[in-house]
């Protein structure tokens, strides 16, 4: 029987001919990545819970501080403390300030064919490279530190088709929200969403991590693209080879399948508090904001800050709405400001941050108030996710951001 | 079979890892800090209410969200027994089995059921309300070894053998 390219991975970690959705088995992870949400946790559950523990292999672990950058209190000062000393005492690689933490996997990491566990939702992030990464909780990546394995329930697949090309003034932001909108908040829960078809070569890897960060949101364990020539001259261009490159047989077994035409998607956003809760942007028009962010692991690459900067050139932020603008690394901040970006968003009255998850995940930069409104390319727009439990979060694509922060309520790029 | 009866807390549909427990309150020292905050933007009163040996009965996609290991150890430490959902998400499955607390999935119990009302657990078979039983699958094997371990910690130590690792002298490190 035919195999997925989630299965394929699936069964050369775990050493094994064949898999099949349904079947658990133990996998050796390729690599693990945790950041400052948990590690404090886990370096707590290795010294206090286990006698004489070790790491199986420290090679294969990263440990990146992006959720509070720079820390905001002595409390999380001292959670980081704990990361960097156990990092620093076991030869893991650390990364401090450098970028959000799915960013910097993509940038040094992440390979085709590789299984990946990340003490983070998001981590699905790496399909856009052909790898199998997956979000787990601090006590799952305990286990990995520290046997080298885990166990996987193997995920049914579902094929995502994708015919066209966007148009213009319409970006992959906009056709995964369309995607989770359509399947809604579980529409893929445990599975994997493959999307594959000529509208998927016309994306660029950039494009195809907007697809792949967001597929959690719709319950899935991971998301993947087929690594062809694009993510393969990608990946070159880093200087990094592929662990393996896998397409799905002919015969492999689908659980279901969806079409999209990408020459049929439009402007969209997601209205508070559910990520599948997805309108036309035409339909909130109008709606007053008080904060716009443009940044996050879903859209803070240069593609998006193009996006912005070519919105807000020659025009000013509405003196009612604070803009926050954060690159999603350190390498995308240095290219927006080669390019003159940065400039541009500071000429409008824009905030330019430091590289971090920021108002995304609603902790130490640009938190929101009582009843105040926020239009965010973040990832999520739960009750209370940006601060007070009575505020609103909006999600967006880089360009209804842009263009609602110049108006100061929700407005389309082609509106201004 | 494990059997126990308790009294209900009925909650809706995606249930995120934002509303069991806020991001503001994650830098808190331990979870019994955290834990008075737990479902808070949802229902600032519910924490206090929940009573050792209740259980939650919730809609679709339960736990949804956030990789954050502290949604489960909140419910835990509540003193909530166990969450029956119509599903739950699957990071939030793993973390909850791996803190050894336990999750059901029943598909129609929620939607007749009513806050405060007593129901009755035999695990891996049924749920009892009101003399209607509900049934309910069972765990597969290894997902029961490492909840009965109390944790995946625990049953880590337990089938590795990692505690007598140095004892034995078999530590090469």
């Amino acid at each position: 029987m035919g195999m997925t390219i989630a299965e394929k991975i699936i069964a050369l970690a775990a050493g094994v001919e064949e898999v099949k959705a349904g079947d658990i088995h133990t996998v050796t992870l390729d690599r693990m990545m945790s950041n400052d949400g948990t590690t404090h946790l886990t370096v707590d559950m290795y010294h206090t819970k286990l006698k004489n523990p070790r790491i199986a292999d420290p090679k294969k672990m990263v440990f990146i501080v992006d959720h509070n950058v720079p820390s905001d209190s002595p409390k999380t000062a001292a959670a980081q403390k704990k990361m960097r000393d156990f990092a620093r005492e076991n030869e893991i690689d650390f990364w401090e300030g450098k970028g959000v933490c799915h960013q910097i996997m993509m940038e040094h990491y992440v390979c085709p064919g590789e299984l990946i566990f990340g003490a983070d939702s998001h981590t699905c992030t790496y399909g856009a490279l052909g790898a199998f990464g997956t979000g787990v909780g601090c006590t799952d990546l305990l286990y990995g530190m520290v046997t080298g394995t885990s166990w996987v329930l193997v995920p049914e697949t579902i094929k995502f088709n994708l015919t066209g090309k966007l148009p213009r003034g319409v970006y992959p932001r906009d056709l995964m929200l369309t995607i989770i909108g359509q399947i809604g908040a579980s529409g893929a829960s445990y599975q994997v969403m493959e999307f594959c078809g000529d509208g998927a070569g016309t994306l660029s890897v950039d494009d195809r991590m907007v697809l792949c960060n967001l597929a959690v949101e719709a319950g899935a364990k991971t998301a993947i693209f087929e690594a062809d020539q694009t993510a393969l001259d990608w990946l070159a261009a880093r200087g990094r080879k592929p662990k393996a490159v896998f397409k799905s047989d002919e015969d492999a077994v689908y659980v279901k399948e969806y079409t999209f035409d990408l020459g049929k998607i439009q402007p969209v956003v997601a209205r508070p508090d559910f990520v599948d809760d997805v309108v036309l942007a035409k339909e909130v028009v109008g709606t007053r904001i008080d904060e716009a962010f443009l940044g996050s692991c879903n859209n803070g690459r240069i593609d998006d800050l193009r996006v912005g900067a070519s919105i807000l050139k020659g025009r000013k932020v509405s003196d009612h709405v604070r803009f926050l603008v954060v690159p999603a690394s350190q390498e995308v901040y240095l290219a927006a400001l080669e390019e003159g970006l940065i400039r541009v968003f500071m000429d409008s009255g824009a905030i330019v941050m430091n590289p971090n998850c920021s108002v995304c995940w609603g902790s130490c930069q640009g938190v929101i108030g009582e009843n105040e409104v926020l239009i965010s390319t973040g990832t999520r727009n739960f009750k209370g996710r940006a601060g007070h439990p009575s505020s609103k979060v909006y999600l967006g694509s880089a360009a209804t951001v842009a263009a609602s922060a110049v108006k100061g309520e929700i407005c389309t790029e082609d509106l201004l | 079979m494990e059997q126990f009866t308790g009294k209900v807390w009925v909650l809706g549909d995606d249930i995120d890892t934002d509303i069991i427990i806020p991001t503001e309150y994650l830098a808190l020292k331990t979870i019994e800090d955290m834990k008075k905050y737990g479902f808070s933007p949802l229902r600032p009163e519910l924490a206090s209410m929940i009573r050792e040996g209740d259980m939650i009965v919730a809609g679709k996609n339960f736990g949804c969200g956030s990789s954050r290991e502290q949604a489960p150890e909140v419910i835990k430490a509540l003193g909530v027994r166990c969450v029956i959902a119509k599903s739950f998400a699957r990071i939030f499955f793993r973390n909850s089995i791996n803190n050894g607390l336990l999750l059901i999935e029943q598909p129609d119990l929620r939607d007749h059921v009513e806050e405060g009302e007593e129901i009755s657990v035999a695990v891996n078979s049924h749920i009892t309300y009101k003399g209607r039983q509900y049934p309910i699958a069972s765990l597969p094997e290894n997902l029961v070894e490492i909840l009965n371990a109390g944790g995946l910690v625990k049953a880590m130590r337990a089938r590795n053998g990692l505690d007598r690792r140095k004892e034995n002298g078999t530590d090469g490190h």
